[in-house]
């Protein structure tokens, strides 16, 4: 039981972090973009190149990891490095396509586009990458005891995480915190809470929106890469890896409401938690189904979501 | 190739082209028409082929259905069924924001991929279901001659598709859905109830999508879940943006076109990478497409054949020389 909010968390951590950028950028740029799955793919993969390019420069290749990690400095080096080369391929994204489209289609048109685009870049990835599976680190890891065997009975005693599932949980309200503030407390946020009400007045107001979407992007994909590298540090890097993300991310930021920062942090975890629980009950191979189980029911019962504004 | 192999293969060749078109007439009506954006086009192809496979084929000890019913029974259950799903899907995302129809939709069809692959005992699981009835194989045989009737059928079929939904959209019923596409509130306004119109023409869009699997399904006799990923919906979608959506002659075209594009483009690449590259030959080939897609949306957003424009022959406009 205990193992599975655990388990629930972990996963829904990775969920939550790709959500917030979606649910920023959705709101900003008044789109759904199905590109975003695919952000957090190009993420995990650039990580993985960056990552061997940094051990090839620094040691002939080998990773010494830091205790109790199972991968070394140059991993969240590689991270960073990462994340700015999504926001700029989001951006080379964004000027070759989606700013033309902006101009003259409807908010569909960029849907489709987005659609497009999405395949596009995942079949992109597996004509470069290949379809085998990539790992950052070969280190095994040992599951730490949260809470000793007999302590508090065998129920209790039985919960174990290792120390990079923490760690996806620590980056996440990381990044969130982070974003919160930024959203809050500096000129750029408050720019860009205007433009998600309101673009026309915003830009009356003296807002420069061109700017507000290329910093939207730059957040929402820099977000996504990191949700990436965080999914492959708990899992394996395949092509599919945020297409599989791509209904949970949606199903968490319309159960959170659309814009709400928070709303997708919990939206994340509730979807997280809901995909855990739903193993024991329906089997691990209809797992991918419970995020739109989600979706339906958050659709049928309250569609502007958790804490969203009415749609 | 000698004229005969040319002559099976246009036969093969077309009898895809037909089923495609097919569907890409019944996404016309969603998208072309009411302005519906369906990512889940291969869900519903996939439940009109399983639908139909069950209700037609032999009985089998390992799995559900197998009820051995005439053909045209299957079809109808195939459009039955894949209308009952489009029914609740509807239900749940019409009534919003239009965006929130393509996350659905999108669930929908990432969920009945699901089932296929997994629910053994409904679909066959990965293997899929094997020996779908051929209508006429009994007389014809399987070669070049069954081909060429069932080629005769899919054309029927279209035809009669293309016939019903030019008379719809050209109805009464039809205004409604370009007044509601155009502007809701003004539809709205003269007492349109724009949630009911666009639930009818998604559920029938579906339904035709749901025959169009159904074809499939009794050409190649065999269907398993890789059939129905996301990429066939990615290819209907393409042909209608290609050939020009709001216009049926445009769908017809667009699938035709991106059809042939496919299969040269994929020939070539066959040709080209050596045996151990194919899977990366194929990435490349829907990164082709992709791109396709994306520029005709940049360039000519109204595709090859645009929807044709309809003034009131009331308007005080003088109208152009070549009018009636």
């Amino acid at each position: 039981m205990l193992q599975l909010i655990a388990d629930g968390l972990v996963v829904g951590s990775v969920i939550s972090l790709g959500a917030v950028g979606l649910t920023l950028t959705y709101s900003i740029l008044r789109f759904a973009n199905f590109g975003q799955g695919e952000f957090l793919t190009w993420g995990a993969y650039l990580a993985v190149s960056a990552l061997s390019l940094t051990l090839a420069v620094t040691g002939g290749g080998v990773m010494t990891p830091i205790e109790p990690f199972s991968f070394g400095w140059q991993l969240p080096v590689a991270m960073v490095a990462s994340a700015a080369l999504t926001a700029a391929l989001a951006l080379v994204l964004d000027w070759a396509l989606f700013a033309r489209l902006r101009r003259t289609g409807s908010a569909i048109t960029l849907v489709i586009a987005s659609f497009g685009a999405a395949l596009a870049l995942r079949n992109l990835l597996q004509f470069l990458y290949g379809t085998l599976p990539e790992y950052y680190t070969r280190e095994i890891q040992i599951a730490v005891r949260l809470v000793p065997r007999g302590a508090l009975g065998d129920v209790m005693g039985g919960l174990r995480i290792t120390p990079d599932q923490m760690l996806v949980l620590g980056v996440t309200a990381a990044a969130v915190i982070g974003l919160h503030v930024l959203l809050t407390r500096t000129t750029l946020g408050r720019a860009m809470r205007a433009t998600a009400q309101n673009p026309a007045l915003a830009r009356v107001a003296g807002v420069d929106v061109e700017g507000v979407v290329r910093a939207t992007w730059v957040i929402g994909a820099g977000m996504a890469a990191v949700a990436g590298v965080m999914a492959g540090l708990v899992g394996q890097i395949r092509p599919g890896l945020g297409f599989e993300l791509l209904l949970p991310l949606f199903a968490a930021a319309i159960l959170g409401g659309i814009g709400s920062v928070w709303g997708a942090v919990a939206g994340g975890l509730i979807v997280g938690l809901a995909e855990s629980f739903s193993v024991p009950l329906f089997g691990a191979e209809y797992r991918l189904a419970t995020a739109f189980l989600v979706l339906i029911a958050i659709l049928l019962l309250r569609p502007r979501g958790l804490f969203g504004e009415k749609a | 190739m000698d004229a005969w192999s040319l002559l099976s293969y246009l036969a093969f060749f077309s009898v895809f082209a037909g089923i495609f078109a097919v569907m890409a007439l019944g996404l016309n009506l969603q998208w072309g028409f009411t302005g519906l954006f369906n990512v889940g086009v291969a869900g519903f192809v996939a439940i009109g082929a399983y639908t139909s496979a069950l209700l037609t084929g032999a009985p089998d000890a390992e799995r559900f259905g197998g009820f051995g019913l005439p053909v045209l029974v299957g079809w109808l259950g195939a459009m039955g069924l894949a209308g009952i799903a489009a029914f609740i899907v509807g239900v749940a995302a019409l009534r919003l924001r239009e965006d929130y129809l393509a996350i659905t939709t999108f669930g929908i069809a990432v969920t009945i991929q699901l089932v296929a692959l997994n629910a053994t005992w409904l679909t066959g699981g990965p293997f899929g279901i094997q020996s779908i009835p051929k209508p006429l194989a009994g007389w014809l045989g399987t070669g070049l001659a069954w081909n060429l009737a069932y080629l005769a059928i899919v054309l029927a079929v279209l035809g009669l598709m293309w016939w019903g939904l030019e008379r719809l959209v050209a109805s009464p019923w039809g205004r409604v859905l370009r007044s509601i596409r155009e502007d809701e509130a003004a539809a709205a306004s003269l007492g349109k109830r724009a949630a009911a119109f666009r639930l009818q023409s998604f559920v029938m869009g579906c339904m035709v999508m749901g025959l169009g699997g159904a074809l499939y399904a009794h050409f190649v006799g065999y269907i398993a879940p890789e059939d129905f990923l996301p990429i066939l919906t990615f290819q209907i979608w393409a042909m209608l943006i290609v050939g020009g959506s709001g216009n049926n002659a445009g769908a017809v075209l667009g699938a035709v076109l991106v059809w042939a594009i496919w299969t040269v483009s994929g020939g070539a690449l066959r040709e080209m990478l050596p045996a151990a590259e194919q899977a990366r030959g194929a990435a490349l080939q829907v990164v082709l497409i992709g791109v396709l897609i994306a520029v005709i949306l940049v360039v000519r957003p109204r595709g090859l054949l645009g929807e044709r424009a309809t003034v009131s022959r009331h308007a005080g406009v003088s109208p152009p020389p070549s009018a009636p």
